[in-house]
């Protein structure tokens, strides 16, 4: 058992459920500290090693105080997954532009605010690896996701840019695009669209979370250091 | 501009973010604690990567110091008629105007 100031410390955003509640169960079980985040409370049981905040990740304040509050109580930050994300399906023509810019908020600039501040507390070590996450929507041109897809197109490219500009700092960023996974963000979505987007997979199946899990295994490993700037999109797409 | 006390600790702030900095360069180019040290531009020390490095350090070192968060390089900066990256007093005397926008602010 490692002492609690010589593990690694990870940052996840979106923990309250899903793909982020499930993450930061796996990782508190292989021995990091796992900071979460999401706009609702934590509705992890107090555990050992957990640590929840409550913000908006498109708040640039409320990101900055947290990343403070990091440097305060560990001085490292190992790893930044960026997984909180927000989805409306609708056709282009029918969709509002409020919701045009809720989706951008939360998908392309909580994910450049957290890298931006991560980034600063890795440079310290130089050390880091972040992933941010993608959708399969993107590469399939999902039609009723043009927004959903466009702004992680943004973080697809943001991505791959950042990776050169933080590679002198010893930091990676890659990319995960998950397939649909049954989770809040697709519990509105007809099942026969499901289905037709399974089809036009390689694998013909709907995603599970280990599988996210296990593309974020291979990125953040010490020995994925020559890995970034790469999307890994899984079923085959 | 803030009191003499203030810019002070905003000097010994960038001096700290100068030690920071100097830990990554080689021994001998490290980067004078001094006022006049060029920084970048003509006769400056810093490359791009090397000024980006150094004002994500000054931020985080005058945030620690007086508990100000400011941004150095953003579009005001790059419009100044003389850049506040030129010197270690250029750009002392901008973080001094910062922070002294930003308790006004606070007023």
């Amino acid at each position: 058992m490692k002492q609690e100031n010589d593990k690694p410390v990870m940052l996840i955003t979106g923990t309250s459920r899903g793909i982020g509640k499930y993450l930061v169960e796996h990782y508190l079980a292989r021995d990091f500290c796992v900071i979460g985040c999401s706009r609702s409370p934590a509705t992890h049981e107090p555990v050992g090693g957990y640590q929840h905040f409550q913000l908006d990740v498109s708040d640039e304040v409320a990101v900055k105080m947290l990343f403070a509050e990091i440097n305060r109580s560990f001085r490292r930050l190992d790893v930044l997954i960026n997984n909180a994300g927000i989805a409306s399906m609708n056709h282009m023509l029918l969709t509002p532009a409020q919701t045009a810019r809720n989706i951008l908020e939360t998908n392309f600039v909580g994910t450049f605010l957290f890298c931006r501040e991560a980034a600063r507390l890795m440079k310290r070590k130089g050390f880091g690896r972040i992933v941010n996450f993608a959708t399969v929507a993107t590469p399939l041109r999902l039609e009723g996701e043009a927004v959903y897809a466009a702004s992680k197109a943004a973080v697809l490219s943001f991505t791959e840019i950042i990776a050169r500009e933080l590679a002198p700092f010893g930091i990676t960023a890659n990319t995960v695009g998950p397939t649909p996974i049954r989770t809040d963000l697709i519990r509105s979505v007809p099942p026969e669209k499901i289905e037709q987007l399974v089809e036009r997979q390689a694998i013909k199946r709907l995603g599970e979370m280990r599988d996210v899990a296990n593309v974020i295994d291979f990125f953040i490993r010490p020995e994925s250091d020559f890995i970034t700037g790469q999307a890994i999109f899984l079923g085959g797409v | 501009m803030p009191g003499s006390e203030t810019s002070d600790r905003i000097l010994q702030a960038i001096y700290r973010a100068v030690d920071a900095v100097n830990e990554e360069r080689p021994k001998d180019q490290g980067l004078q604690k001094s006022p006049q040290t060029t920084l970048f531009g003509k006769g400056g020390q810093l490359d791009s990567l090397g000024l980006v490095s150094f004002i994500v350090e000054v931020e985080q070192q005058v945030e620690e110091e007086l508990g100000v968060s400011i941004t150095l390089a953003d579009e005001r900066a790059m419009s100044q008629q003389k850049s506040p990256f030129l010197t270690i007093r250029s750009l002392a005397d901008y973080v001094s105007l910062l922070v002294e926008e930003n308790e006004a602010g606070k007023r």
